[in-house]
């Protein structure tokens, strides 16, 4: 029976330790704050935290698709989140976004003006931009001893089992559109189908269809090429320089992350002052050196070492960026994409 | 002996290939590159990192912690459950354990959606609570999936015995049935918490802001590359757990009687 | 002991947590209209008819196949291992399975990450089998490393329930079958493996289920080039948004895994079955 005894009553401050701990901290002003896993430095929320004297509560999401399903099932409420371009353009025609106010954001003219009123947010109502690449092709130089310009060499024949591409059906068919010299958000069926034809040509070709994994797999050589973002590129170059990265003249996805509030943020002065001070320079340029990806905020670049700053890969030049395109929302086109996706992929 | 030595060898190779992938883990913690392509010198900076690094231990915390309670609280609900199922008449039983079984059935997502779709009709607000109990929900049929097949190897007489002798129900249940299912109850405990500790899809889709897992933590990352404090992390949390073995095994080594077993 | 009413609790419990969701699942399957939402819905079967197409039923064909092998192999790997533990004495059978278990608490992506690191060409085992000489084998991103991951994490879930059974069968019968002559072979089939068929059946049913639902192991180690039902649901309902093709998919699953449960019922001997599945 002692036993017994002794083991309720550890059960039992167990769960009065998890009751009272959940419950409990409700003192400072809370801010909820919703990201990409690993998309911000831990040192800046922390001078946040203590600069404001709030506390703010991190989750992370692994792509915008989950966090729509999140933000959109009701019963939560964030404050400042981080979706991707076509996100943004879809939670604005949803009504799910707050408008900013912009007299509490002064540190919004620290963002790059080309970045700024793009098509997915006219006039940056409900948006801030936080990081944002290119995607392009990375190869092994030794590997490969053709020139990489063209969407082409990924259906290269001599590259057979060499190449990988990404496991995310947007970006996969865009290449193969763009290949084809369509645009990345083309709604003409037609195009479509041959996009998918390509894939289908191309799946014999490729080694494997991934995610994060490209960066290990580069870097262990084990393939020769890889479309990537070119945040991952500067991963891979850091840790193997044999990799080099490339943008195809025929034009790529422009992507971007941006701040939002949405519509049921509790907080929303706070939410405002949070995206402010992530836009100080020098905070900026902190998130940008731990992410490894391009920040938007021009001032930062002063903060930054000069071999990053000068990297065609983390700031190509707007020559490189001529062709580029930011994917818009495909709203009912979804299941068409869908259905291209499992033909490649149905294929043995 | 020919059959010792592989039956010995078949153990090993079978420990071996399950516990590969953790060595590698434990291997690349120590790694000062970031990812997991090459070699590029001994650090213990993750680890380092991983002590400062609020948001993993907060998840680390929030893992643990519905990790415990789920599985308690499954095993209590589940053995009282299982055998209140056990003395069911034989259609009732069956209709009993095949809707039970329906969380086992489906593919997690499912759950989930499920789960977070009955949240939202209750106009819950989601959070710590919507969380515990979509994993008491999806524990507690493994906790009854592993206790039946002991009450049926229990001798049912055994328990008219005690009462006949002039035990009450409650007295019947706590020294004579109880002891004879626990094996079972231990082995539904420790699958109720393996289940959880590692569960993604759904805590995913039924937790609140500021409260999160191991699991959505690693798979967030998963646009980014897992950052290697995860690997310091498991490597910890694994030596750890060895370590909570070799205690539990000699200080129990006294303990166990003639049948010995804790499953 | 009818004990019944103890069990009243949890199937409140049930009806709230498991029925009531299901029938909400049950519901999008047979209607289209707003995604998410409950207005505006209109009964339809296109989402199943929608499924009959080849392209889909080849999908549910290929994850049967997949799962139905790697079951197969969990079995035939998992089943001698849960004879050689039981076998031992107590504690360090206890110590045994409990070193088998430890291993899941770890996180599931982490190790099948971990699993790229050791089959890849420039990886570790390949690394051996060159220093060895040999040339360097094709291990992954094909159907073997699709299955060495489902066996991998399937693996704990076939031993233990077949270990627990083992572990309680009556010394006395083997005695008894060895005093009447019977040799080392004919104990094992005539009489301990009828006797361990409950846990066997418990064990096909914690491998076959999830392992027709897989999707993760098949993205890292298949390299993504496997469409199965669970990325299909899981595309529906995150990506898509179709949550009423997705519930119908769902659907068809579970129907088609009862089906499977009650057809290997017919296996067991005893009347009950391993967990009372059917």
């Amino acid at each position: 029976m002692k036993k017994n005894i002794k083991l309720f009553i550890t059960l039992g401050l167990i769960l009065m330790v998890g009751i009272l701990s959940t419950a409990c901290g409700e003192d400072k002003p809370t801010i909820n704050v919703y990201n990409w896993g690993d998309y911000v430095d831990p040192d800046v929320i922390r001078e946040f935290e203590e600069e404001f004297g709030v506390k703010v509560n991190y989750d992370t999401f692994a792509t915008n698709e989950d966090m729509y399903v999140s933000i959109k099932k009701g019963g939560t409420s964030y404050d400042v989140v981080f979706p991707s371009d076509y996100m943004i353009e879809r939670m604005i025609e949803e009504g799910l976004l707050e408008k900013l106010n912009k007299d509490n954001i002064p540190n919004l003219a620290n963002i790059d003006e080309r970045f700024l009123d793009l098509e997915f947010d006219p006039n940056n109502e409900y948006s801030v931009p936080y990081m944002w690449g290119t995607v392009g092709i990375v190869y092994n130089k030794n590997m490969v001893d053709d020139v990489v310009d063209s969407w082409d060499i990924l259906w290269n024949e001599k590259y057979e089992g060499q190449i990988l591409m990404l496991d995310s059906q947007r970006d996969s068919i865009g290449v193969a559109l763009k290949k084809l010299g369509y645009s990345m958000n083309t709604r003409n069926l037609e195009e479509l189908e041959e996009a998918k034809e390509e894939l289908i040509k191309q799946k014999p070709l490729v080694y494997a269809y991934v995610g994060d994994e490209v960066k290990d797999l580069m870097v262990a050589e084990e393939a020769a090429l890889a479309v990537v973002w070119s945040g991952e590129a500067i991963a891979i170059g850091r840790e193997n320089d044999n990799v080099e990265f490339a943008i195809p003249k025929e034009g790529t996805n422009l992507w971007f992350d941006c701040m939002v509030i949405p519509k049921n943020a509790k907080n929303k002065e706070l939410a405002e002052e949070f995206i402010n001070f992530m836009n100080r320079p020098e905070i900026a340029a902190r998130n940008t050196e731990y992410v490894g990806y391009s920040t938007a905020n021009i001032k930062a670049l002063e903060y930054l070492p000069d071999y990053i700053r000068n990297s065609s890969v983390a700031y190509p030049s707007d020559e490189e960026l001529q062709n580029v395109e930011i994917f818009k929302d495909p709203k009912d086109f979804l299941s068409v994409y869908d259905e291209i996706w499992l033909e490649v992929k149905a294929q043995r | 002996m020919v059959s010792r030595a592989l039956k010995r060898l078949y153990t090993f190779l079978m420990f071996l290939f399950i516990y590969a992938p953790i060595v590698v883990l434990i291997i690349f913690s120590f790694n000062n590159a970031r990812t997991r392509g090459t070699w590029s010198g001994f650090t213990l900076k993750w680890y380092a990192e991983l002590f400062r690094d609020k948001e993993v231990l907060t998840a680390l915390y929030y893992t643990i912690l519905v990790a415990i309670l789920s599985a308690i609280i499954s095993t209590i609900i589940g053995t009282i459950a299982a055998i209140g199922i056990y003395g069911m008449t034989k259609v009732r039983r069956k209709i009993i354990l095949n809707l039970n079984y329906l969380p086992v059935l489906n593919p997690d997502i499912v759950t989930a959606v499920s789960l977070m779709t009955l949240f939202r009709f209750l106009r819950i607000e989601f959070g710590f609570i919507t969380l515990l109990l979509s994993h008491i929900t999806f524990c507690i049929p493994y906790v009854i999936l592993s206790i039946l097949p002991k009450l049926r190897q229990m001798n049912k007489h055994l328990a008219e015995a005690a009462m006949d002798l002039g035990a009450t129900p409650f007295y019947a249940l706590r020294k004579v049935i109880i002891p004879e299912i626990k094996p079972g109850i231990v082995t539904g405990a420790l699958l109720a918490f393996t289940l959880s500790i590692d569960d993604f899809v759904i805590s995913f889709f039924n937790k609140g802001p500021g409260v999160s897992n191991i699991s959505i933590t690693v798979y967030s990352m998963a646009r980014r590359g897992i950052n290697p404090v995860i690997n310091a992390l498991s490597a910890l949390m694994f030596t750890g757990l060895i370590i909570l073995l070799l205690i539990i095994n000699s200080r129990s080594s006294k303990s166990i009687g003639e049948r010995g077993d804790i499953i | 002991m009818r004990m019944k009413w103890t069990s009243y609790p949890y199937i409140l419990w049930m009806i709230i947590f498991i029925v009531v969701p299901l029938a909400l699942i049950l519901l999008y399957s047979f209607t289209v209209g707003e995604e998410g939402g409950i207005t505006n819905l209109r009964f339809s079967l296109d989402n199943f008819r929608r499924f009959l197409d080849p392209k889909y039923l080849d999908v549910l064909w290929i994850s049967i196949n997949l799962a139905l092998k790697s079951t197969l192999i969990t079995m035939v790997l998992g089943y001698p291992l849960a004879m050689i533990i039981a076998k031992e004495k107590p504690k360090k059978r206890n110590v045994m399975i409990l070193l088998l278990v430890i291993p899941m608490w770890m996180n599931f992506l982490l190790r099948t990450y971990a699993w790229l690191t050791l089959l890849g060409k420039n990886g570790f085992i390949n690394y051996i089998i060159t220093k060895l000489g040999f040339a360097p084998l094709n291990l992954i991103y094909n159907d073997r490393a699709v299955l060495l991951g489902m066996v991998y994490n399937f693996l704990p879930f076939m031993v233990l329930p077949i270990y627990s059974v083992l572990v309680k069968i009556d010394k006395s019968l083997i005695e008894a079958a060895e005093d009447l002559g019977a040799n080392k072979f004919e104990v094992f089939s005539k009489v301990t493996f009828p006797l361990s068929i409950p846990g066997i059946i418990t064990g096909i049913t914690m491998v076959f289920m999830p392992a027709v639902s897989t999707f993760v192991i098949s993205r890292l180690l298949g390299g993504g080039q496997y469409m199965l039902i669970g990325n299909l649901v899981e595309q529906q309902y995150l990506w898509v948004g179709d949550w009423h093709f997705g519930s119908a998919i769902s659907i068809i699953m579970m129907a088609f895994i009862l089906v499977t449960m009650a057809i290997t019922a017919k296996f067991d001997n005893q009347k009950e079955g391993g967990g009372g599945l059917w």
